[in-house]
């Protein structure tokens, strides 16, 4: 199959109408995407979605059922040694070898890797503050997360991998990530690709997300794109309203009495007609959030009250 | 160079940083030559994409706020920023607005306004001279 984007010839990982099943269930569900290089790219969605599934076949850890996975332009499942070897993987819950100790972790780690950089892995050690003679059982959870992204970090791979790096972290060690992450992609023409819940994060370093909602793809794109594409508007009506007004291209609608916010996905006018229409008055309009847009976006989809599927921000 | 910015609020980072940036410059806390910190410095102190304030700094350099050096870094601008008269009054209009609706709501008179700004920006000059 052709890939029917056209930057897909630099796109650093490219997925094209991925599904993937696990007995009944549909985990994913024709998800076409690509991640250009010099990206971070913000994986975003609900807990079962579906992000750790997709970055399973990313790494070639499952086979694509139908669709295909084109990391580098090459199949993780068949070229894993190239694949493998040019990636930073640190997952939500790192698979330390317990026993080993700091420095142990590093000498074994290189042997996988012919890119390593001894000093760099070093200078990230002292700036971590792990104790090079520390068995890694003994280390807290924000420090082991700290040596997992050590090593995932220091043989400077062309895509550093995160799925739920700062899940359950202290904030402290979730900026040692988000600052990993920043100084990846200022190192020319390195891609980082995360996923997180934690949709504040994901704005503040992401310049494109993509949004996963029950196995399907609901946003994709340049996250400034998408931020400009959303827009927040309260309506007034003349007299209170029981059930929520129904607004042609509202992608939700919430609210009690006169006053109702609705989020629109695409052009003022359809909104500003349909207002008119309804007796009501735009009384507001601003910039939505991420979280409000995801919330727009999961409740939409589900099909269900707006409030019922609020993610915490 | 301290500005702070905030992912919650809807407002786009690059216009939090645009924003911020002009602040400390009308403040004095920024003054005209001052050297700006390197992108990839900013971008890790805020922990923000790089690119984000790349395009803020593009940004402040268009609407002539910030001037860059070739291969000598960015920094603010010796001359006020070059926008049309018309401009400058739609940017401030909304500004005003919002105050007007503020002091409305406190009971404040306008002349209590008016004495307001004055007071405010007797500070703003102090603080640039110094």
């Amino acid at each position: 199959m052709n890939f029917p984007s056209p930057s897909s010839a630099e796109a650093v990982i490219a997925i094209t109408a991925l599904s993937r099943r696990f007995g009944s269930k549909t985990a994913l569900d024709d998800v076409s995407l690509y991640v250009p290089q010099g990206s971070v790219f913000g994986l975003v969605g609900e807990n079962g979605a579906g992000k750790t599934t997709l970055i399973k076949h990313i790494l070639g850890l499952l086979r694509a059922e139908s669709g295909t996975v084109r990391v580098f332009g090459l199949d993780p499942v068949a070229d894993p040694v190239q694949v493998l070897g040019g990636i930073g993987y640190l997952s939500e819950q790192p698979d330390l070898p317990g026993w080993m100790r700091v420095d142990e972790l590093l000498r074994y780690t290189q042997a996988f890797y012919p890119g390593w950089d001894r000093a760099y892995a070093e200078k990230l050690r002292a700036e971590f503050g792990l104790d090079p003679k520390a068995r890694l059982k003994t280390l807290s959870k924000g420090q082991q997360a700290k040596a997992g992204l050590l090593a995932a970090q220091a043989h400077r791979p062309k895509l550093l991998l995160l799925d739920e790096p700062s899940s359950g972290l202290d904030p402290i060690v979730r900026r040692d990530i988000l600052e990993a992450i920043i100084r990846t992609v200022s190192d020319e023409g390195r891609t980082v690709f995360f996923s997180s819940h934690l949709l504040e994060e994901i704005e503040r370093v992401s310049d494109h997300i993509a949004m996963l909602h029950e196995g399907k793809l609901v946003l994709c794109g340049a996250l400034d794109e998408i931020k400009k594409q959303h827009r927040r508007l309260t309506l007034r009506f003349p007299a209170g309203l029981s059930t929520p007004p129904v607004v042609p291209g509202a992608l939700n609608v919430t609210g009690t009495g006169r006053e109702w916010v609705i989020m629109r996905n695409g052009a003022r006018n359809d909104v500003s007609v349909a207002a008119a229409s309804l007796g009501a008055e735009i009384v507001e309009e601003g910039a939505p959030s991420l979280t409000e847009i995801f919330v727009a976006h999961a409740g939409t989809q589900a099909g269900r009250e707006p409030s019922e599927s609020a993610i915490p921000s | 160079m301290q500005i702070h910015i905030s992912a919650s609020d809807g407002i786009p980072i690059y216009l939090q940083i645009m924003g911020q940036v002009k602040r400390l410059i009308t403040s004095g806390r920024l003054g005209p030559g001052d050297e700006m910190p390197p992108i990839r410095a900013l971008a890790e102190q805020l922990t923000v994409n790089p690119n984000t304030v790349a395009r803020a700094y593009l940004e402040l350099e268009r609407a002539g706020v910030v001037t860059k050096r070739q291969g000598a870094g960015t920094y603010v601008a010796e001359k006020p920023s070059p926008l049309s008269r018309k401009e400058k009054l739609r940017v401030l209009s909304e500004r005003a607005d919002t105050l007007l609706v503020e002091a409305e709501h406190l009971d404040m008179e306008l002349e209590d306004v008016i004495d307001l700004l004055r007071e405010r920006h007797g500070l703003f000059s102090t603080a640039a001279k110094q």
